[in-house]
């Protein structure tokens, strides 16, 4: 357990505060004086870092929760048990940011619940809105054992442990669609979209990008909470956990360039366009690099070298979901967008909290150790 | 009338922008401060409070200069993309053909903007409680029977107001007995699947030069539709796979737990 005599508030807990508050005021400026009072979105760019890195990169990067869930639970990985609980926190604290920023991004934030009541089965956003809703349930009965164990409440534990595996299930099929139709949100703009990124495939794409993102993110979060709370690293269940991922990078990459090929798109890659460097920034770094990273038997026994090599897919899958939601995306010739100081502080303050609530919650509650 | 639309011929416009007025002055649109970017175009773009534009676009020629002028606004789309990804359905293709918002539904997700491939949907940016805005064709005139305030306000028959059918004959009618005068084009017959509104252009100004989107026929919701339709496929096959492998895993657990002692069921 956690050393008592640290100081829960260091440092880095101030700062982080500091962020938060930053962006309380900055949400309290917004719910006063609109969304124009506070980013630089516009009717050219009604989109900005809040689509692209809160709530796509947010959703994927959680996704080590149900990647974890699987490779433990359905594929029999006891080994990588210890990752489990950190990644089912990483992934229920990652969900609550994702709203939370869609509280400061919908211009009728309160009307969220709409969802329910008015449906429009036609839209992607309507079943990633239903998915993000159902999975955040899930994913909060799947964190509730570490609360009860701590208050020992026999009882309710019980009941969650016989239906854990129906969760587990439940929350990976609800994944895997929502992880997908995130990718379908883009398919409506074939002619706005790059043909670099949009292809009917995409749905695909952001499915197994997101599966191989939430691998890095399992290796990269237990790498720093080792570091932080001063534990054994658990580099044999990480080593087990990164056998897949060069696979799954892999088979990432023959698709897209496979229906490139088909599309007889290949050609764009090379064209010379800020597009096509953004692509193959993109695949260098998220894809190929980690690919020949993670093969290599010497690599997935140290946790140094797996975490390194996770940052290269961090960092390419969220230039990914910035080229297909920002930087691919044709708009007028008279606009630009850069997000503006207040915009990005949001951003910084909800991730602040996630990293401010893992902290606390790690600290007072059983996660890195279970109860038999 | 089945489906409302309008034929805009752009040889016919004169600029003098009453309809740009008549559209403030019947859904009653704040006016707005702008800038002078050095045309007529006034205010430059689209906005929560301007529905409706003429867009002033010169091109030089051999002698002297063309100058043409063109109202932009919703199209109204036949297969509206904006309607088909609304979440919560604020959006409505109404039986006459009007594309119509419904401000109690609506969440403000923008959504709508992204899948207009016009670029239409605008935002209040400057209000705490924002909605989307935009041209309604002025439903509320037609359940009335009468015409889009627009059309009715134009004074050298640039807007044609009737039924789709009808207008795209008398478009195609105007191009083949002119065609000295008209751009072949019939914008809006076959774009993202057909619209409402159509234009017909003057011969030496093609569309994409007066800035309309270059689209292809496809109905845009097509796309998004072929991804959704695997869903429910998507929960049995997911759903069934991960049950069977847990079955199996389970299994081999068991059989390799037997033929040491058996302590304790888990
Ligand atoms: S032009 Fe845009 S806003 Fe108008 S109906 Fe079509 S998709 Fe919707
Ligand atoms: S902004 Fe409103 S109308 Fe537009 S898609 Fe979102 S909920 Fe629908």
């Amino acid at each position: 357990m956690t050393n008592k005599k640290d100081k829960v508030f260091g440092t880095g807990s101030i700062v982080l505060l500091v962020l938060i508050g930053l962006a309380l005021i900055v949400a309290l400026i917004r719910y006063f004086f609109g969304l124009g009072a506070i980013s630089n979105l516009s009717d050219a760019y009604p989109w900005g870092i809040w689509i692209s890195f809160d709530l796509l990169c947010g959703v994927a990067l959680a996704a080590g929760a149900f990647v974890t869930a699987a490779a433990v639970h359905i594929f029999g990985g006891e080994t990588m048990k210890p990752l489990l609980r950190p990644a089912i926190l990483t992934g229920f604290l990652g969900y609550i940011l994702v709203v939370l920023a869609l509280l400061v991004d919908l211009g009728q934030y309160y009307r969220i619940w709409h969802l329910t009541i008015y449906w429009n089965l036609h839209s992607p956003l309507f079943e990633v809105g239903w998915c993000v809703m159902l999975y955040l349930t899930v994913l909060a009965l799947e964190f509730a054992p570490m609360a009860l164990e701590r208050y020992k409440l026999q009882a309710p534990l019980k009941i969650l442990k016989r239906i854990s595996i129906v969760l587990i299930i439940a929350g990976i099929v609800l994944s895997t669609m929502h992880q997908s139709s995130l990718g379908t949100m883009f398919l409506i703009m074939p002619e706005k979209l790059h043909p670099l990124w949009h292809t009917p495939i995409l749905p695909v794409l952001f499915l197994t990008s997101a599966i191989a993102v939430g691998i890095a993110m399992v290796i990269f979060e237990s790498t720093i909470s080792m570091r932080v709370f001063k534990r054994e690293p658990e580099t044999v269940a990480q080593g087990k956990l990164a056998i897949g991922l060069p696979w799954v990078l892999a088979i990432y990459f023959i698709m897209k360039i496979a229906d490139l090929a088909v599309q007889g798109d290949l050609g764009l890659i090379f064209e010379g366009s800020t597009a096509s460097y953004l692509f193959i920034l993109e695949m260098i770094i998220g894809v190929i690099i980690p690919f020949f990273i993670f093969l290599s038997k010497g690599v997935r026994q140290s946790t140094k070298a797996m975490f390194n090599g996770s940052i290269f897919v961090i960092a390419g899958l969220v230039l990914n979901r910035f080229n297909v939601s920002l930087f691919g995306i044709k708009a007028p010739a008279t606009a630009s967008y850069f997000p503006h100081l207040m915009e990005i502080m949001i951003t910084v303050g909800i991730v602040s909290a996630g990293i401010m609530a893992y902290y606390l919650i790690a600290r007072y509650f059983p996660v890195f150790s279970e109860e038999h | 009338m089945k489906n409302v639309s309008f034929l805009i011929d752009v040889t016919k416009c004169i600029g003098c922008r009453s309809c740009q007025v008549a559209c403030k002055q019947w859904n009653q649109l704040a006016g707005e401060k702008t800038v002078n970017t050095g045309t007529h175009q006034n205010p430059p773009i689209l906005s929560a409070k301007t529905w409706t534009l003429i867009k002033f676009d010169e091109f030089e020629k051999e002698e002297g200069v063309n100058w043409f002028f063109t109202k932009i606004g919703c199209m109204h789309c036949e297969h509206p993309g904006c309607v088909s990804v609304c979440p919560v359905g604020a959006l409505e293709k109404t039986e006459t053909g009007a594309v119509i918002y419904h401000d109690d539904k609506c969440i403000g997700c923008r959504y709508c903007m992204m899948g207009c491939p016009f670029r239409i949907p605008t935002f209040e940016w400057d209000k705490a409680l924002p909605y989307i805005r935009k041209c309604t064709f002025c439903y509320d005139r037609l359940s009335e029977g009468e015409m889009p305030a627009c059309a009715k306000a134009c004074p050298t028959g640039a807007i044609t107001f009737g039924d789709r059918d009808e207008l795209i004959q008398e478009g195609k009618k105007r191009i083949e007995s002119k065609p000295e005068k008209y751009n072949p084009h019939l914008y809006g017959e076959k774009e993202v699947g057909g619209t409402s509104v159509l234009y017909v252009a003057p011969k030496d100004a093609d569309f994409a030069s007066l800035g309309f989107p270059v689209l292809g026929e496809r109905a845009l919701p097509t796309w998004t539709h072929n991804a959704l339709k695997f869903v429910p496929g998507q929960i049995v096959v997911v759903g069934a796979l991960m049950s069977a492998f847990y079955w199996l895993t389970k299994r081999k657990m068991k059989n390799k737990a037997e033929p040491e002692e058996v302590k304790h069921d888990e």
